[in-house]
């Protein structure tokens, strides 16, 4: 009896001081006083079922910050960086950003998912906290005010640009878009493809939404199948990206297939699938950045990012870098801490990273060119630049 | 004939559901739990086919095989670990709920710890032929399911009503202190419930992985749901029923898709569904038991 309940206590304790662990480690490992470094937030799904988006971001982060603090930090100072876990849900998002302020951070990158973005961002702008989403693309997030800024394309942008693609260069005349319509990245993306390709003479022959986290497409692709389009564009992420693909390939469906920015990290999700040229013939997608481009700062990241945590850094990493660095950037120029002196600086940003230059436009959104990706020989290759 | 292939992709999809569901019932029949971990059993046997086969390389009857021993054994270590201590000494229904939510969680995050949280893919098992009959395209996938699935559930109710081990099972689930007056070790036959159950789970993650080589840590949330609802669409405890209620969840899921809308799928699905139960309130082929006293 007395041997069990001491197992038991102990493994208690186990389970408690794992996740503890965890934080110390990933935590930045610069300490000192407050007046010695500049605290920077960071809000990230570290656990749970968008986990996969906040690590890529968070450990990307990390990077930035021991990239800037071996050059000497920012404005002299090093910057400690404090990462807090909102598991991918709206209200512990709100509570980890309430405890990031309360431990006096001078601003905050996230969050990484739009729903909790746009929650965090209406706080932010109310408190007057900086703060810059690397991967929410939910329009709305930096309509909240002029605090919030983002590091990555808006939803309809991508939707026009490769209903755009899809006309003027790839000579489609029909199309379906199969979606997740319980997604806001999803829908945002659908319904501006669907506009834009009405606009440029498209007809497209099925608009067909799923429920979020479905495995299962068959009715959905059986009813696309049946009006045979040119194109069918998959706005959703790259995991759902490859379940749809080897359902169509397994029921004969036979069009080019569109993307947007989601389908990043298809090709190591068919790492060592033998049909991976079977499956993604005839594919393309428009992203922030192409992993295959010979600019040596982004390889570099590549590299360090595969050994430093053994899997590719995704987009998402390379996002939550480059916003990272804007940020840095942005209070290195500011010449203080102070919320308004960043955001002067953040409006006046032209930095040049990962994702190629980036400038802000009166919504707070990034300009800058997107790449056309397609495939061949199961791994990316990139086609153009292209602005539409 | 489009009619006739969404009826059956959805009984390909319902078969898996089926299996699932069948580890649900059987568990509740004989203790009257609500396994919340089960649809987590699934998961597991997915990473046990990911190790086997593409991170040892091993050949593909040890991957089909590795599943169903190592859910077997997880179902076992989870009733001796956390349910059996409840169980002997009857401990209140909530009680063993809540250590049922707090398994599947630990298991989730168990897995993201040891494999991390992004999504595996992998080839399919048996190959990802589609077939055409005669203006109708099925997938391999779809008719294993369907035979695998009708198969179990033939060796499952033979198990069941034809040998002394299942004989134990239905006494049990009967009255368990009966059972014991009657010198059935009554722990060892809960145990064994267990496996079983987890055992078709391990059968039905084999199927899961063919149909969308896909796994991640909470791949058990939404398709446990699922099934625990065929369970209880099907009637509770009982075996037929929980294969029914994972046939026609899977068809009327497909077929709402496919001809009512795609987008609030579920919404529609589960509106059924309280309407049948309004109707039945035991479930299709449940019975209405008297409570026991």
């Amino acid at each position: 009896m007395k041997k069990r309940s001491i197992l038991s206590l102990a493994l208690a304790a186990a389970l408690l001081v794992l996740p503890l662990a965890g934080c110390t480690e990933s935590g930045s490992e610069s300490g000192g006083s407050d007046g010695d470094t500049i605290k920077i937030g960071g809000l990230a799904p570290l656990t749970g079922d968008l986990s996969q988006y906040g690590v890529a971001v968070n450990n990307a982060v990390l990077m930035a910050v021991d990239d800037i603090n071996k050059n000497g930090g920012v404005l002299g100072k090093q910057i400690e960086y404090l990462p807090e876990d909102e598991k991918g849900d709206v209200t512990e998002a709100i509570n980890a950003y309430n405890k990031l302020v309360s431990e006096g951070v001078v601003a905050i990158v996230g969050d990484v998912t739009s729903a909790p973005s746009k929650a965090v961002a209406q706080k932010a702008n109310d408190d007057g906290m900086p703060i810059i989403t690397a991967s929410g693309t939910d329009a709305e997030i930096t309509l909240t005010g002029e605090y919030a800024y983002r590091a990555c394309f808006i939803d309809p942008y991508q939707g026009m640009l490769m209903a755009t693609y899809a006309s003027k260069e790839l000579g489609a005349k029909t199309a379906a878009i199969l979606y997740d319509s319980g997604d806001s990245y999803s829908t945002g993306i659908a319904d501006a493809f669907e506009e834009t390709a009405k606009e440029l003479g498209m007809t497209v022959t099925n608009k067909e939404g799923y429920a979020h986290s479905s495995t299962d497409f068959n009715a959905q692709l059986t009813k696309i199948k049946a009006s045979n389009p040119d194109v069918l564009m998959l706005p959703v992420y790259y995991s759902d990206v490859v379940l749809i693909l080897k359902q169509a390939k397994q029921q004969g469906l036979d069009c080019q297939f569109l993307g947007a920015d989601g389908w990043d990290g298809v090709v190591p999700q068919l790492n060592g699938d033998d049909s991976i040229n079977d499956l993604l013939a005839k594919s393309y997608f428009c992203s922030q950045y192409s992993a295959s481009s010979d600019d040596p700062d982004l390889q570099a990241f590549l590299t360090t990012y595969k050994e430093k945590y053994g899997i590719d850094a995704n987009m998402f990493a390379v996002l939550g870098y480059d916003a990272m660095h804007i940020l840095a950037d942005a209070i290195e120029r500011a010449g203080s801490t102070d919320a308004e002196a960043i955001i002067q600086a953040m409006s006046e940003t032209n930095y040049s990273g990962l994702t190629g230059t980036t400038t802000f436009d009166e919504n707070r959104n990034p300009v800058r060119e997107a790449v056309i990706t397609t495939f061949e020989d199961g791994a990316y290759k990139v086609l153009e630049t292209y602005q539409a | 004939m489009d009619f006739i292939t969404q009826l059956l992709n959805g009984l390909g999809l319902g078969s898996i559901y089926a299996l699932i569901a069948l580890g649900y019932s059987m568990v509740y029949g004989i203790v009257q739990l609500i396994n919340f971990a089960h649809g987590d059993i699934i998961m597991v046997g997915g990473y046990a086919i990911y190790v086997v086969l593409v991170m040892a390389g091993m050949p593909l009857w040890l991957a089909v095989l590795a599943p169903l021993v190592v859910c077997g054994l997880a179902g076992m270590l989870i009733e001796r670990l956390a349910y059996q201590r409840l169980l002997t000494h009857n401990a209140e229904r909530i009680s063993l709920l809540i250590t049922a939510l707090g398994v599947s969680i630990f298991l989730q995050n168990l897995f993201m710890i040891l494999f991390g949280s992004e999504t595996k893919t992998m080839s399919p098992l048996f190959g990802s032929d589609s077939f055409a009959l005669g203006g109708l395209s099925v997938t391999s996938a779809t008719l294993i399911n369907i035979v695998v699935s009708v198969v179990m559930m033939v060796m499952l109710q033979l198990l069941v009503n034809k040998t002394k081990i299942g004989k134990a099972m239905q006494a049990t689930s009967e009255d368990a202190g009966a059972a014991k007056l009657m010198g059935i070790n009554t722990k060892r036959i809960i145990l064994l419930t267990f496996a079983v159950g987890s055992i078709l789970a391990g059968v039905g993650a084999v199927l899961y992985i063919n149909t969308y080589q896909q796994i991640r840590p909470t791949m058990g949330n939404l398709l446990g749901l699922k099934a625990f609802v065929a369970a209880v669409l099907g009637g509770i405890g009982s075996i037929p029923g929980a294969m029914l209620g994972g046939y026609l969840l899977g068809v009327l899921e497909q077929l709402t898709k496919a001809y009512i809308t795609s987008e609030v799928t579920d919404a529609v699905v589960f509106a059924i569904l309280i309407v049948v139960l309004l109707v039945r309130p035991a479930g299709l082929m449940g019975k209405n038991r008297k409570e026991k006293v």
